[in-house]
């Protein structure tokens, strides 16, 4: 059965279109994978000489075990933005005679071999042969490493539980956030000191390897409760099949302002209040805004901040742009070709989008003004930089989306789709940040701040000014790939 | 109204569609049947440039379909549930494709509100979404969404399929009277012989992706069919 399951899997990966179109981005995700190779092992082979120089009174054994408690938190929260469970249609088997816990085990096992489970052991192994290169007995690092494996298996299995809790609500990402964030804050202020306990735990196990057991049959009880949550979806009735949602009706008629392009933005901003995954691109606009703050309040970035305020700013005022933007036209895939069949203006349709990723940056930029409490150059800069995002990156994005061959389900009928868009959604925004940091960094390195902001204002002048051409150009692109792009968003993987 | 030449579409060397010429005159109502794989999906999407012609080319109002867009204001289509919008409620879908086709509430209220029986109480005013409706409340928005702005070539694929018995022989009315009395291009395509029949004024049997028959609607017509499909003529 298995072996049917596994064949299965690799048909849908690798007859995607998805896959054959996007060679280079999933090489970078290769690449990205083997640069945290490298950093894990690195980090397992200084970790010991470092600890030892920074802190020569304790011993680095346990110094690393008072980190175990911060590094299950943050594992947690970024396996819960960038792991998802892996999908699997399961509509058509359920018919067949396979058995639905047979399905659900497939789908609980495969995800146990996950890379983030043994990315870990690249630190933990090279680490642990130090440990007894300096006379640990080996028997206990031995029961070191493999408890810390078992610890990855539980934050795997434990992540798959707190996001099928969280994606029933509004506010997916805010409760997680907040206990990862308090839990942290205790121990930090000191008020309950898990850092503590869990070393203490850790410790009483590597010298008693019997008690191994404890993290086992906490995997056995979390695959339990999984297995269970999953079980009770696989009926069409769950979560095959949606529920019918109350109709909520908002009266979109100041649109008509915007002129022809009104029923674009009203089907638009539609699209975005009424399904799910755009919709967390509205509350990810919170997240931009507050951005700044991680930068600004770290006493430690006083020196670059000016350097660092050009990438806040075009990040905070371009968070919807980057997130919105980039399934541009996937956003409409479902319904793609009757768009095409109608009798609409294909320049119409992308003034639309445009014009709400650029409303976006403005809105976003007048709320990010008291930034200017650290410093009018920082204002100034995310000035530039809301400027450079609405003449020059909205075009790209735009001009991006072109190549978009992606369907996006809106109405979300798979099972056990968070729908979840996972690492590769950030790595698009990457030369969109990088490149006015790049360009801004260098001349105020070499000139001085005035001219560095003044050059990328200029840049995203220029671009307004040239609106009609470059509009004029991407709509010519997306024409020309019109059946290309008609027969990929008919294809559902 | 529509002069089709030379037309032929493949899939890396595999010929779905090879039509020589065909001609489907103003007003008429036009029925393509054909097994699976005949190419009337294909045909109707060349139809709508929604995929390229291999060679030759279809004119719609002497217009060019793949190479100019004017023939979209006067075509309309259903050729799916990918030409409805999930998040819509069926009004704002009506009025979105009026939008687009020129027409404004009003003339779109007083369109749907001769549809008051086909939609038999289960479409407007539900409070639903359409990705929320049943598969053949879905079909009747879409078909009705079709005939918003006075198109003159309507194409509809299967628009039998998933309706119930009292719809199927609502909408067989709705279809004759666009072709009788307001000069309509109807085109569908349907598996259900019986229906076509009584619908259509020609005829035209696909197979393998060419015309095979092309027959004028008559008493005898519904007979020849089932004999062709039956496999009688062939032996």
């Amino acid at each position: 059965m298995i072996k049917h399951f596994i064949n299965l899997q690799w048909k849908q990966f690798f007859r995607s279109t998805y896959w054959q179109k996007s060679v280079a981005l999933n090489i970078l995700l290769i690449f990205f994978g083997l640069y945290m190779i490298v950093s894990f092992l690195s980090l397992g082979v200084v970790l010991y000489p470092l600890l030892q120089k920074l802190f020569p009174d304790t011993d680095p054994f346990l110094k690393v075990n008072s980190f175990i408690f911060q590094w299950i938190l943050i594992d947690l929260l970024m396996r819960f933005f960038f792991q998802k469970l892996p999908m699997m249609s399961a509509k058509p088997l359920l018919t067949l005679p396979v058995k639905r816990s047979s399905i659900v085990n497939f789908i609980l096992g495969k995800s146990s071999l996950a890379f983030l489970n043994f990315l870990p052991l690249f630190a933990t192994i090279p680490f642990g042969v130090q440990l007894i290169r300096h006379g640990c007995p080996t028997d206990q690092v031995i029961t070191w490493v493999v408890l810390m494996f078992l610890l990855s298996l539980v934050i795997n299995f434990l992540n798959f539980i707190v996001e099928s809790l969280s994606s029933e609500t509004e506010l997916s990402f805010l409760p997680i956030i907040l206990v990862t964030g308090t839990l942290y804050g205790l121990n930090y202020f000191g008020v309950v000191s898990f850092s503590t306990l869990i070393s203490n735990v850790v410790v009483s196990i590597v010298e008693n390897p019997v008690l191994l057991i404890v993290p086992v049959l906490l995997i056995v009880a979390l695959y339990f409760i999984n297995f269970k949550a999953l079980y009770k979806k696989l009926y069409i009735d769950n979560s095959l099949k949606t529920k019918a949602e109350k109709v909520k009706t908002t009266n979109l008629e100041w649109t008509k302002r915007f002129g022809d392009i009104a029923p674009f933005m009203q089907l638009d901003l539609k699209l975005i209040m009424r399904n799910k995954r755009p919709r967390s691109s509205l509350f990810i606009l919170i997240m931009g805004l507050f951005y700044g703050l991680f930068f600004y309040m770290n006493p430690g970035m006083k020196q670059g901040i000016v350097s660092f305020s050009i990438f806040v700013g075009v990040f905070s005022t371009g968070i919807f742009l980057i997130n919105f933007g980039q399934f541009i036209p996937a956003w409409d895939s479902g319904y793609y070709k009757l768009l095409m069949s109608q009798n609409i203006k294909y320049e119409q349709y992308l003034r639309s989008k445009f014009s709400l990723m650029i409303v976006s940056v403005a809105v976003m930029f007048i709320l990010g003004i008291p930034y200017v409490y650290f410093g009018w150059k920082i204002l100034l800069a995310h000035f530039a930089a809301a400027v450079y995002n609405i003449g020059v990156n909205s075009y790209i994005i735009l001009f991006a989306g072109s190549f978009n061959r992606k369907k996006i389900d809106l109405n979300q009928r798979a099972a056990f789709n968070y729908q979840g868009t996972g690492a590769v959604q950030w790595l698009v925004g990457i030369p969109l940040l990088v490149m006015p940091m790049v360009i801004f960094v260098v001349l105020y390195k070499l000139v001085n701040f005035e001219v560095a902001v003044a050059v990328i204002c200029l840049l995203g002048v220029l671009g307004i000014v040239f609106h009609q051409k470059l509009m004029k150009f991407i709509t010519q692109k997306y024409l020309d790939s019109k059946y290309k792009m008609i027969s990929a968003f008919d294809q559902d993987n | 109204m529509i002069t089709v030449s030379n037309l032929s579409k493949s899939y890396s060397g595999n010929t779905v569609l090879k039509i020589q010429s065909l001609t489907i005159g103003k007003g008429q109502s036009f029925g393509l049947v054909g097994n699976n794989g005949a190419g009337k999906t294909t045909f109707f999407s060349l139809l709508l440039d929604l995929i390229q012609p291999t060679t030759g080319y279809i004119k719609s109002n002497n217009i060019q379909v793949d190479k100019s867009e004017e023939w979209k204001p006067f075509t309309s289509a259903f050729i799916d549930e990918s030409f409805l919008i999930g998040y819509l409620t069926p009004e704002e879908y009506f009025y979105f494709i009026g939008d687009l086709r020129g027409q404004n509430k009003a003339d779109v209220d007083k369109l749907l509100a001769q549809f008051e029986d086909f939609f038999h109480g289960e479409i407007l005013n539900q409070k639903k979404y359409l990705r929320d409706l049943s598969k053949g409340n879905q079909k009747k928005v879409g078909i009705v969404a079709a005939l918003i702005g006075h198109p003159e070539v309507i194409i509809l694929d299967e628009p039998f399929a998933n309706l119930d018995p009292t719809t199927q022989i609502r909408l067989k009315k709705i279809i004759k009277e666009l072709a009788e009395k307001r000069g309509v291009t109807v085109l569908i395509s349907s598996h259900d012989l019986l229906h076509v029949t009584d619908v259509c004024e020609r005829i035209v049997v696909l197979n393998k992706g060419e015309v095979i028959k092309d027959l004028e609607t008559s008493e005898a017509t519904l007979k020849e069919l089932e004999a062709h499909f039956s496999g009688e003529e062939f032996a």
